[in-house]
């Protein structure tokens, strides 16, 4: 029987991780991932996970040890959220250029300064371009699904990439939320041990992460692009295995209510669940409003994001996150950049929500529709504002 | 420069660019990126060995008759072993 619970998501999220037959682990704990680290350094410590933690003295080493110990071939789990995730930021690219499969939860947090420990996206934006797969997720049960579900996509023959799962900070990580823990014998039948492609070991020594020069590495990041971009593929497969087996079903791009709505509000993350309730509200009003939820970032779902949004005439895009100077914030961007071709796309607005843990309610997504339906397309069309930041 | 033996597409990379031939950085001539070259005069050498000691490429080797040279497929001309020479005996020259 699958085991229901009451349970912090961080806890979670390690218990999870415990039930996926890893190896090894690197860990070092930063609010708010700390119960992540405290609780899967515990289950191993306890005889209760079989593998090795791994206590390092910075992020830093943190991922170095993990890139180390999945070129061995064993499976490996980290963690990590903020001002660490920015430590790791320089071993990223190597990871994946390595194809080597890891898997790490972010527990989303705002990156310093000023120094905050509290949620948003500003420390998953700058890794957006560093070859990880980088998957959202909504609630507790989400987070526990996609951990499990990241060693199966990571250490897929056709994918071999190290995977991100990122759970809101606090918002998501601190939550204790009714969750199900699925049954140990279906987990271990749906994710068998890992098959190498190539291992680090004397007996038949092979060279990883070798010196490449101009005449080789546009090739190789030809390789990792494409690597990456085929590794939808897989994850669709491993999200139909999984809704088999276990009854939840996940999408690149989730929906709301969405179908034939004139305005449509796209969000990330735990803001999906607050969303609803004001997508609910204006429905209950008459209002044609539905909702995106982006929940595959990288890589990026062009096909099933157009789908979703193809019969909608204004679009509002939400972020937790700035891009200094830039187009709008990064979801906006990529968002924008996405529906450039299409000759029926909606007008498409951005708001900035949430930073640095600020708190996002239903009444902000109200507000935003609520003025978007009564401007006119033009006045609003391209815009990038930061919603309820206080203004003389 | 050197043409190396390795895989002309995209396509042919292993995955990661793992290479499963141990010892196959040797077959990468570095030598080509070399701007001078050392040269050994053998009336000023004292074969005391210190341009061997201090070739960072280790590229440097003693004879049968104790005079050093230098293997040209590694060396890139950094010129250390000219520099530390005691007496003098090496000269970088341009290549030509």
């Amino acid at each position: 029987m699958a085991k229901r619970a009451g349970m912090e998501v961080a806890m979670a999220v390690a218990e999870a991780v415990g039930q996926c037959n890893i190896d090894m682990a690197a860990v070092y704990p930063i609010t708010p991932q700390s119960h992540i680290a405290e609780h899967l350094s515990e289950l191993i410590a306890d005889g209760k996970v079989d593998a090795e933690f791994v206590t390092v003295e910075s992020e830093h080493s943190a991922m170095s040890a993990v890139i180390g110990a999945s070129g061995t071939g064993a499976r490996v789990y980290t963690a990590t959220s903020s001002q660490g995730l920015m430590l790791m930021h320089e071993l990223l690219p190597i990871a994946s250029a390595m194809r080597l499969p890891i898997v790490m939860g972010i527990a989303n947090r705002a990156v310093s300064g000023p120094l905050n420990i509290l949620n948003d996206h500003s420390d998953i934006m700058p890794q957006r371009d560093s070859g990880w797969i980088s998957i959202f997720v909504e609630n507790g049960q989400e987070a526990i699904d996609l951990s499990i579900q990241a060693f199966k996509i990571a250490e897929h023959k056709d994918v071999l990439l190290p995977v991100c799962i990122n759970i809101d900070g606090f918002q998501l990580t601190h939550m204790v939320e009714p969750v199900e823990f699925p049954e140990q014998e279906l987990v271990d039948k749906f994710l068998p041990p890992r098959e190498p492609y190539a291992t680090l070991h004397p007996g038949k020594p092979v060279t990883m992460g070798a010196f490449a020069m101009s005449d080789y590495y546009p090739e190789m990041m030809k390789a990792k692009n494409e690597a990456i971009k085929n590794s939808k593929k897989t994850i669709l497969a491993v999200w139909e295995e999984w809704a088999k087996i276990f009854g939840r079903a996940y999408k690149p791009v989730e929906t709301y209510k969405a179908e034939g709505a004139e305005i449509l509000l796209l969000t990330m993350g735990s803001m999906g669940e607050t969303a609803e309730v004001a997508i609910d509200e204006l429905r209950a009003q008459g209002k044609s409003v539905g909702l995106v939820k982006l929940r595959l970032w990288r890589p990026f779902p062009f096909e099933e994001l157009k789908e979703a949004v193809k019969e909608a005439k204004k679009l509002i895009v939400i972020d937790r996150a700035v891009s200094f100077g830039g187009p709008g914030g990064p979801v906006f961007s990529e968002i924008k950049s996405a529906l450039y071709h299409e000759e029926a796309r909606p007008m498409i607005c951005n708001y900035i929500i949430g930073l640095g843990g600020r708190d996002v309610a239903v009444t902000d997504f109200t507000g935003m529709i609520t003025r978007v339906l009564r401007e006119d397309s033009k006045k609003i069309a391209d815009t990038c504002e930061f919603w309820g930041v206080r203004e003389r | 420069m050197t043409k190396k033996k390795g895989p002309d597409t995209w396509q042919e990379i292993t995955t990661g660019c793992v290479v499963f031939q141990p010892g196959s950085a040797s077959e990468y001539h570095t030598g080509s990126w070399r701007a001078q070259r050392p040269v050994w005069n053998n009336q000023k050498c004292i074969k005391c060995g210190i341009c061997y000691i201090f070739c960072p490429e280790g590229c440097i080797q003693q004879s049968e008759d104790g005079f050093f040279q230098a293997n040209m497929d590694y060396c890139k001309g950094c010129g250390i072993c000219a520099h530390e020479c005691w007496p003098r005996a090496i000269a970088m020259t341009e290549e030509g």
